[in-house]
């Protein structure tokens, strides 16, 4: 019972913030609201039995991006000018709401089975906290997914020096 | 009246509509990233949720696993995009994507 009223409050924090997000013109009032908008994405986590993730949601989404997003407004003066709307806005908003219907129509009129989890997958019973299974599933042999997390790692370094090298004063 | 996965599926979809309406709408390069960060944390939702709904008595790491590698090429992907978009500040003193068209054909 305590889950589905948590599920409807943080569902309903999650999408008046992100309305806020794209309607405000106050880009900077919409970066707070973007941050409101990821801690409620790690309450979705949570009540989904995902506690990991919802701490690494917090610990980047609602600490590193958004610092990183307040910084990029902060040193861009266009925060006086706001965040208006560019002429494609109606188009925009018809091609989203044709989304919408797509993904709504297809999440109720799809029968999504009970399907028993193959012995190969890495899982916990419903309830057990995932944190260490996450780590054996990221990093044991039998898995594969040692090899995507190298290029992850190789991936984030990319970034890093891009951004520097972007970045640095000539 | 029990949460499912449909539940989530369209909390997610409505999210990543959101997102789309903004990334496509908005001027601001900021908010162009900002609106890609929501739709990102929607196709999160939708992993998490089947993990843990796809079968029963337990949650499939894989889902999970997949969303952590998203968290990455979004963090990768804001540090790159707001870098470009400094430069562009720097170097044009706009980041209006309307007025940013040099290379458009």
């Amino acid at each position: 019972m305590g889950t589905v009223a948590a599920f409807w409050i943080i569902s309903v924090v999650a999408v008046a913030s992100a309305l806020g997000v794209v309607l405000l013109r106050d880009l900077f009032r919409a970066a707070l609201l973007l941050v409101l908008c990821f801690l409620a994405v790690a309450g979705i986590y949570v009540t989904l039995n995902a506690d990991f993730l919802a701490g690494v949601q917090i610990l980047i989404y609602a600490g590193a991006v958004s610092v990183l997003i307040i910084f990029a407004i902060m040193m861009t003066r266009e925060i006086q000018r706001g965040n208006p709307f560019s002429r494609f806005r109606f188009s925009a908003l018809l091609i989203a709401g044709l989304m919408l219907a797509a993904f709504i129509i297809v999440a109720l009129g799809t029968h999504w089975p009970s399907l028993t989890a193959a012995p190969g997958v890495a899982q916990v019973p419903q309830g057990d906290p995932t944190t260490g299974a996450v780590a054996a599933g990221l990093f044991s042999k039998k898995y594969g997914f040692v090899l995507p997390f190298e290029v992850a790692a190789v991936l984030l370094l990319a970034a890093i020096i891009g951004a520097i090298t972007l970045i640095r004063e000539k | 009246m029990s949460i499912g996965i449909t539940h989530y599926l369209i909390l997610s979809g409505i999210l990543f509509s959101i997102g789309l309406y903004g990334a496509l709408a908005k001027r601001n390069a900021v908010g162009i990233l900002m609106c890609i960060e929501i739709m990102l944390n929607a196709v999160n939702i939708t992993l998490v949720a089947f993990s843990r709904y796809l079968a029963p008595e337990v949650v499939i790491l894989t889902g999970h696993i997949f969303a952590i590698f998203v968290m990455v090429v979004a963090a990768a992907e804001a540090a790159v995009g707001l870098a470009i978009i400094l430069a562009l500040y720097r170097s044009r003193e706009v980041i209006d994507v309307e007025k940013t068209d040099l290379m458009k054909w």
